[in-house]
């Protein structure tokens, strides 16, 4: 056919020729991806955030000079530091914050450890998703505070009826995450995926966990949300000595003690965490996968 | 049936010839249909008949108007579906490439073309060095750490070849991979392919409903009809590589081929 000792030296100059084309259509069609310099994160991420903590801060110290309402229902923002002192100066701060934060970590993980795989199972078997699909979407609005009683009567007042309401609150926010996310697949992966050879567990880990990654982080998100709030709800509801203090326990010593600067404390500590969590762990992983992704749209 | 053959020019190849030992493909007597939609139980009918051969190293393309049932046939040469009737046998599983680049965004340019590997189970050890071999071969050789979202149109088709490359086939089976490129960047890809085809030995089976396409790259232009589809009309191209699109031969039996096309179409308007 074409194998003539001319058609390849032609063949050579053409390719060369083709070759300087190619590299000025791809020079000239290639995204260039910047990155923001951190100054200006700082100055736009910030900067809002802290103002408005502060507004809320004046605000709140403003309602209490106007006494809006008698001292043992709105402490003041120094009565509140001192408590957060005194708590700091015992050691004590600390300990509430690792006994719940560790009984969080841990229920999340085991969470996650179920509702991974159940939630794989839901989004790829049919009848798995017919039969358990609609229960675990009416579980996920179900408060867990609900749990707190049947958890108390069949485990006791213990650790592992915590565990149990974390598991009954979060299992449900990850298996539809993961859900979501794997409907979210566009069908054309799933298929290149197969023709290359990527079939069962190995299209499971390949091609359906890292597509449906998006919304499986959204699922965690709000699976550890739910860890939380559950937590936070059982230790409020179930106190006894042998649990140590938590942030719950500390909310409701401080209403039995009507300590309004120790109820306030407990609250910050709660949202604390709960901002805290998000903050460092959650954005900064949802925003590097999606901007991997080339999904992440600079604003 | 409705299939004949002319031979234009003056190569009728030995790829007929070497059919008759062996096969890259061997598409024989095949029908598919498809549940119509509107009625209850009733069955469309997309593919009639189809008997295709593509011999060892040979590029055929595939040709018809959209929705005549290319995509349909490539998928069942794929093996990602079923005929209905009829029987496909392939040299080994083939290599598929569509119309969107089909490359995962939570991958590089490497490690798209990794994955394939791994997937067919070369070793960790020689993957990185084979990924920039095949990079190379559709000079992207800086490519390899690039995002895929970081690449142009016609940068992600050849990431999408050389991943398809990656997985060693014997048939490579295209799925209109240049239509949704601009003209420049679709000749330039022409020729990459014709010589990505010519430098590998692999087979290719190329859809399109594009004539000229059809013509510049192809050594067999395949005409399908639509509604049902039939093979309507082949023809072996001759011609010498490389092609360019703007050569007269190549316009002649474009324009005689898109005829033919016409007339297909034409008898769709009359009944
Ligand atoms: N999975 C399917 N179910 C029902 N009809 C289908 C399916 N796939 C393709 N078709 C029909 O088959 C015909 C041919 O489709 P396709 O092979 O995609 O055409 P082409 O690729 O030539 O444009 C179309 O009429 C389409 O509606
Ligand atoms: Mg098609």
């Amino acid at each position: 056919m074409a194998g003539t000792d001319n058609g390849i030296a032609i063949d050579k100059d053409g390719a060369e020729d083709l070759a300087g084309l190619e590299a000025g259509l791809d020079a000239l069609d290639s995204v260039q991806v910047g990155r923001t310099p951190l100054r200006e994160t700082l100055i736009r991420k910030v900067v809002p955030p802290v103002t408005a903590v502060a507004l809320v801060l004046v605000v709140w110290q403003l309602l209490v000079w106007a006494e809006v309402a008698p001292a043992y229902k709105l402490a003041s923002p120094s009565d509140v530091w001192g408590e957060v002192r005194e708590a700091w100066l015992q050691g004590t701060l600390l300990d509430y914050i690792w006994t719940s934060v560790s009984r969080g970590l841990l229920g999340f993980l085991l969470a996650l450890a179920i509702g991974t795989p159940l939630g794989l199972l839901v989004a790829r078997v049919k009848f798995v998703r017919a039969a358990v699909g609609p229960i675990l979407s009416g579980l996920q609005s179900l408060p867990s505070v609900a749990w707190v009683p049947p958890a108390v009567l069949w485990l006791g007042l213990n650790n592992s009826m915590m565990y149990a309401v974390i598991l009954l609150g979060a299992v449900p926010s990850i298996a539809n995450g993961l859900v979501a996310g794997v409907d979210q697949i566009p069908p054309l992966f799933l298929r290149a995926g197969r023709t290359l050879g990527a079939t069962g567990l190995r299209e499971a880990w390949h091609i359906v966990m890292p597509g449906a990654l998006p919304g499986y982080l959204a699922g965690l998100k709000q699976g550890w949300a739910f860890s939380w709030r559950s937590l936070m709800a059982a230790e409020i509801i179930a106190s006894s000595p042998d649990l140590g203090v938590g942030l719950g326990q500390l909310l409701e010593n401080g209403r039995n003690n009507s300590s309004m600067p120790q109820v306030f404390l407990a609250i910050f500590l709660i949202l604390l965490v709960g901002i805290a969590v998000d903050l460092l762990f959650f954005s900064p992983l949802e925003r590097r996968v999606l901007r991997r992704r080339g999904l992440l749209v600079a604003r | 049936m409705a299939t004949t053959t002319a031979t234009t020019a003056t190569d009728a190849t030995d790829a007929a010839d070497a059919a008759a030992v062996t096969y890259a493909a061997r598409v024989e007597h095949v029908s598919k249909s498809f549940p119509a939609p509107g009625t209850s139980g009733g069955r469309q009918l997309v593919l009639d008949d189809i008997t295709l051969d593509v011999a060892p190293g040979e590029f055929v393309t595939l040709l018809g108007a959209s929705g005549c049932g290319k995509s349909t046939l490539l998928n069942l040469v794929a093996g990602l579906d079923l005929p209905s009737a009829g029987s496909i046998r392939t040299d080994g599983r083939p290599a598929l490439t569509f119309q969107e680049h089909a490359l995962f965004p939570w991958l590089t340019a490497g490690g798209n073309i990794e994955l394939a590997l791994r997937l067919r189970g070369v070793p960790k050890s020689e993957r990185r060095r084979e990924a920039e071999r095949l990079l190379d071969l559709v000079r992207l050789r800086g490519a390899y750490g690039k995002r895929v979202h970081e690449l142009s149109g016609g940068m992600r088709q050849r990431v999408a070849l050389a991943r398809a490359l990656a997985q060693d086939s014997r048939l490579l089976l295209m799925d209109e991979p240049f239509a949704a490129l601009d003209a420049i960047t679709r000749d330039v890809l022409h020729d990459e392919l014709t010589r990505v085809w010519r430098e590998t030995g692999v087979s290719v089976l190329f859809v399109t409903h594009n004539v000229r396409e059809a013509v510049r790259l192809a050594q067999r232009v395949v005409l399908l009809s639509s509604r049902p589809g039939r093979i309507a009309r082949q023809w072996t191209v001759g011609l010498p590589h490389p092609r360019r699109i703007e050569d007269t031969a190549v316009a002649e039996l474009s324009v005689q081929i898109t005829e033919e096309l016409r007339g297909e179409i034409r008898r769709h308007g009359r009944h």
